[in-house]
This record gives structure tokens, sequence and C-alpha cells, in this order.
């Protein structure tokens, strides 16, 4: 049995097709450095991750996929599942051997997986977007957190600078560590000391509030009590379309 | 922006919840640097869910739910004894601007009741959206109720700013209608409509030629069915539903279940629970209309005038047509392939694309999310061994596919009636 390790990047993974490749030895197990050896095994190759080499299998990527095909690659990493780097590598090797384009082959299972998780990461996207809650601090900034089950900030971060352009705000992905802060027109990557007891609790302390905060928040969830009609309870369809794990951070839920 | 604001919010909240319409979708409005906001299409964002289910996209709320007209089966009508309350475009226009920045909602749903005459309110909600579109540059989704009765120049100035408009039947016929809502006739509604939509193909003939002015109504009109209220049946409603798709501008039908909220008009029926069986099986039939290319009288006819309440309506239709069945999945059209039930506009473009490179069988479509439970009976693809609809007779896939009413109690369990309340 053939064990590759690599970085659990996607430059490590087309490495990784690379060298299988070169070594003419492809892996059984394709897994991250920190990730427990198996018992048994015959060759162990630690994977190192080689710009020129994975920019060489990426080209041959452009070559037999289309640009959703490809978007679908990358989009579909962001989920950080384990068991997608076995699937995507072994896309990536059927891609590259075979003479037509097989990203439209839904019968074969590595694509309907790669396919599947590239559906469950735009879905998760799609959740920022819903869910996402900003509150306005006294100095004009607006707060928003969110413990999203994928990396799916860079996809959703497009959106929020589109939308509030004209405004400054600060998104952060509690479970990741990282953030985005926007304001007029530039965006900034940062990280924050997470002892803070707003990135505990997600909410911001009322005397960092702007003056009129509390009372929108307050309007907000009368809206969200008014709005349901009580003939129709359906609490089972609103935990389906909204999930539990999104209430933490919902400012009508708390 | 006081407390008083906050129980008008409330109590217009309250009047305009019964309104089903609450999409986000159908038109894209890109925020060009200077303005707030975006509208992004697709498929709209839903920002929230209320306990009952149902989706919060838009600030759905009331202008003011004082209302000249005493329809029989509204919470509004002149008659009702509520508390009544008016916001101001100022507080409107200050909310929606607030909430959006906070990433509460899409945009605006406006309606109102009528209070004074049609033109007064119309006019009123113009100015509200008008404030949002060109005070506030605000790029928002857009939904203004028309008022039935206002003049045509003041719906093709709303038509500027919003981006859907809507003008509700709420009931499938006009006998019915006049009987609940005797100020009301179909005149009353299909003239806005056609306000609506003619408004839009003048726009786009205009568009044609001249490409900076501005658009009307992009994302169309819709409009709503009040389902149980009367004696209509379900080949009414869909029929039309169907003949509103076939104009140009309707993009939407919704069907609002019956609930019963004013007890003390015996016009109405009594309603215990609102028939929300029914209503998500016209949605089914709604869907099959717009996205599965049936016709209405392959969904109900005069022999099957009702939708069946245990099965969803493409089920009904297969077993009314088992000489189509089965299907071969490996060869027949997509058309074909999606009347199948069990299979969706989904599955169906997996299927068509993954047989080009080889045959397609029954794991490959559970993979895919085929509920192969219904399928089965359905399809042909190769290895698969079930008896088809045709060799079990329709009647006997049906009484397979209903579902077992579960059983409350236990009969391995011996009960004794002691009589009265034991808890």
């Amino acid at each position: 049995m053939t064990v590759y390790q690599f970085d659990r990047t996607l430059d490590g993974l087309l490495t990784a097709v690379f060298d299988a490749y070169a070594r003419r030895s492809f892996p059984d197990i394709l897994q991250g450095t920190d990730a427990p050896l198996p018992l048994f095994y015959d060759d162990l190759h630690a994977v190192v991750t080689d710009d020129a080499k994975a920019g060489r299998v990426w080209r041959a990527l452009q070559k037999k996929l289309s640009a959703e095909a490809l978007t679908c690659v990358t989009v579909s990493y962001l989920s950080e599942l384990p068991e997608l780097d076995m699937h995507l590598f072994r896309y990536v090797c059927k891609a590259v051997d075979s003479p037509v384009s097989i990203e439209r082959n839904f019968a074969d299972e590595d694509v309907l997986f790669v396919v599947n998780t590239f559906r469950k990461v735009r879905y998760e996207r799609l959740r920022m977007l819903q869910f996402l809650r900003f509150q306005k601090a006294a100095d004009g900034t607006y707060f928003g957190m969110m413990e999203p089950q994928y990396n799916v900030l860079p996809l959703a971060i497009g959106h929020f600078r589109d939308r509030f352009s004209d405004q400054a705000f600060l998104l952060y992905d509690r479970r990741r560590h990282y953030g985005y802060y926007y304001d007029h027109g530039e965006l900034t990557r940062v990280s924050f000391d997470e002892r803070l007891p707003h990135f505990r609790s997600g909410k911001l302390d009322e005397s960092m509030l702007d003056k009129d905060e509390m009372l929108f928040q307050e309007l907000w969830r009368t809206y969200f009590k008014a709005i349901c009609i009580r003939e129709r309870l359906n609490p089972r369809k609103q935990r389906k379309d909204m999930p539990v794990r999104y209430w933490k951070y919902l400012t009508e839920k708390q | 922006m006081t407390e008083e604001t906050l129980e008008k919010l409330r109590i217009l909240t309250e009047s305009a919840k019964y309104d089903v319409s609450c999409s986000s979708s159908g038109t894209v409005r890109a925020n060009r640097g200077k303005g707030v906001g975006n509208t992004v299409g697709g498929v709209g964002i839903c920002h929230s869910f209320a306990d009952d289910g149902r989706c919060i996209s838009l600030l759905k709320v009331m202008f003011t739910n004082y209302c000249k007209y005493d329809c029989a089966y509204c919470i509004n009508r002149r008659s009702n004894d509520i508390p009544r309350a008016t916001l101001s475009v100022r507080e409107l226009v200050e909310l929606t601007m607030e909430f959006y920045r906070r990433n509460y909602i899409e945009g605006l749903f406006l309606s109102s009741g009528v209070a004074r005459n049609p033109d007064y309110t119309m006019e009123r909600l113009v100015r509200v959206v008008k404030d949002l579109r060109t005070v506030h540059r605000f790029n928002g989704y857009i939904h203004l109720k028309s008022i039935p009765g206002a003049s045509r120049e003041l719906v093709a100035e709303a038509g500027l700013y919003a981006d859907r408009m809507s003008v509700n039947i709420e009931i499938p016929n006009e006998t019915s209608l006049k009987q609940l809502a005797p100020e009301k006739d179909f005149h009353s509604v299909l003239e806005p409509m056609r306000f609506i939509q003619q408004g839009v193909l003048e726009n786009k003939e205009e568009r044609r030629h001249l490409r900076h002015v501005p658009r009307f109504v992009p994302a169309g009109q819709s409009t709503q069915m009040i389902v149980g209220a009367t004696a209509d049946r379900d080949r009414d409603i869909l029929r039309l539903s169907s003949a509103l798709y076939a104009r140009p501008t309707m993009r939407r039908v919704y069907y609002s279940g019956y609930i019963h909220v004013n007890t003390y008009d015996s016009r109405l029926p009594m309603l215990m629970q609102p028939p929300l069986v029914r209503e998500n099986r016209l949605y089914q039939a709604d869907w099959l209309l717009r996205f599965y290319q049936f016709k209405v009288d392959e969904i109900v006819d005069d022999a099957n005038p009702d939708l069946d309440l245990e099965i969803d309506p493409k089920l009904a239709w297969a077993l009314r047509h088992p000489e189509l069945f089965p299907v071969d999945i490996n060869r027949a059209d997509y058309e074909m392939i999606v009347r199948v039930p069990g299979i969706g506009i989904k599955s169906a473009t997996l299927i068509v694309n993954s047989r080009r490179f080889g045959r397609v069988t029954s794991y490959h479509l559970k993979k895919m999310g085929v509920v192969m439970k219904k399928a089965k009976y359905f399809i042909t693809c190769g290895e698969l061994t079930s008896p088809t609809v045709n060799e079990l007779h329709p009647e006997n896939v049906r009484r397979l596919l209903v579902p077992n009413p579960r059983r409350k109690t236990d009969d391995r369990q011996l009960t004794f009636d002691f009589g009265g309340d034991a808890s």
C-alpha cells in the first residue's frame, strides 16, 4: 500500500498528482502530514509542495476541462473535507488521462463526489449571505461573525463588498480564526486575539454599540415575532431551512 | 424612531403577514459604486425563517392598515376591530435602510390598505419607493403592491422604482369574489395587472432603441389566490394560474391556504386548520406547469377536478397514464425523464449528461439522488429487476406508495379506560 502525505493545500494535492506520474506509483491513501499513519504500508512518500509542479498539472487541467469544472475543483477544495482529497486526486488523474472531458460523467463516483461537494460549499456560501448579522458599533463599523461549516469567507466576501460598499465592516470567521476588514474600497485580511469577550459571544458590549443599535435589534425581533402566522406553526421546517447551528449569532434568535 | 415605531411596526406586520409572496429573485441590480446594496438575482436570498417555517426575505409591512373596503376574508376589513396604524414615509425609509445595512433583509415588500381613495394611498407608496431609490440610492429589492383602482400615471411612476409589482386575485372566480368582496370585481384586479404588463412591454420596446431608458418592473408581476375560502376546485384554480402564466409578465402565482381570521362571517367556511396539504399540492402542480412542461389539463381535468391529497400530482399523472411507462433511462428524451415520479430537474440533467459516457444503472441513479422508492416502478435501466407499473397495476403501486398512517397505539399493550383525565 502506498501512502502520500501532503500539506492539505490545493497546490500540495496537484504536486502529489505530479509526483505520482513521475514516480509511476499512485497512492492508495492520501493524507495530511499530521494525520496518523496506517498500521501497515509499503511505501511512504512525503509530497513537498512545489508551485512549478502544481502549475504544470493545473495547465494540463486547463486544457482538458471547462472553466466551470475548474471552478468546481477550486471551490470544492474549500470544504476542507479529508475524504475529498482522494476523490479529487483521482478526478484530476482521470481528467488528465482521458482524451475527452470527464466533467459531465456523473455516473463516475469521483466526479459525482467532487460536484456534490462543490454544491455543498456553494450552499454554505449562500447560508453565509443569508444568516450573517451585522451590529453597528459606536464608530460606525459594522461587525458580523459566523462559524461556517466550510471555509466560504473568500467566496462570500465579494458579495458583501459589493453590497455594503459605503460602510466599514468587519466579517469574522470564528472557526478558522480570520476575517476581513473593509473600509472605503480597501479589503484587509485580519486575525484577532479571540480572548476578547465579544469574540467569544459574538455580541458587542453595549458600551461599544451605536446608540440606536439596541432599538433596531428590538425592532427586528418584534418584526420576526409578528410575521409568524400562529395557525401555521412549523418548527421542523424552520430548523430545516435555518439549522440550529447558525442560531448562536442570529439577532432574532437571542 | 422611537418605541412608538415599535408598536406600529408590530401592528402593520401582523396586518401584512397573510401576503405570501416574499421572493427577491428575478432581476439583477448592480451596485455601481455610490449606492447602497445590490440585488443578486438567481435564487434570491432568504435572510431568516419565521416560526411558521416561511422565509423572511423582505421587510413585509403595510403602509397603513386602515381600509375602506370590507372584504370577508381579509384581516384588515373595515368592520374588524383591530388596532390601526400608519407609518410615515420617513419611518418606512429609515427602517428599510437600517435593516438592510445590518443584513436582516433583501429589501422591502410594501402593501397597504386603501385609505381614503386608491390614488391617495398609491401616491404615498410611490413616495416611499422613490425616496429609497433616488435619495438613498437603494439598490435592494422592492416589491410593491399595486392598489386596485389607482390611476395609470401612478402605476407608471411606481414601476420605475419597483422591481416587482403585484395585484392579488385572491378568489379564483368572479361570482364568489363579488359575494365575499362586494366592492371588488375581476375588472378591478385585472385592470392594474394590464397596466403593469403594458408598461413592461412598452418599456422593452423602448429599450431596444435607447439603451439608457430606465427599466420598468424588471422582475415582472406576481399574484396570489386564497385556497379553501370558497368552493372552487383545484381545476379552476390551476386553469386560472395557467392562463395567467401565459401572459408575458406573470412570473409567480402564490397559493395561500385560507386561515379563518374573521370567525364571525358566515359567508366563509369554518376551518379548524388551514388546508396546508392542499396548498402544498397546488404548489407542486404549479411547479409542474412552470418547470416540467406539463399542461394544466394533464394535471387536473373534469374527471379529476381536485388534486389527490395523498400522492403528489406527478405521481398521480403517471398512475393515470401507465401506457407511457416504463421509460428507458438510457434512451428516453429529457422531457420524458423529468416526467418520471422520483426524478427531478436536477437528477434528469445528471442522467442525460452521464449516459453519453456509458450505461447508467440503478446504482448510479441512487447516487445521483433519484428517489428510487418511487421511480423503480416507472423506469427500466438494464439490470433493474423490480416490476413495472404495468405488471403491478396502478392501484397496487398507489397502495405501495401512499404513506401508511402511523399507528398511534400499540396493539400489544393492554389499556384500561378509567374515564376522565388520568393525567
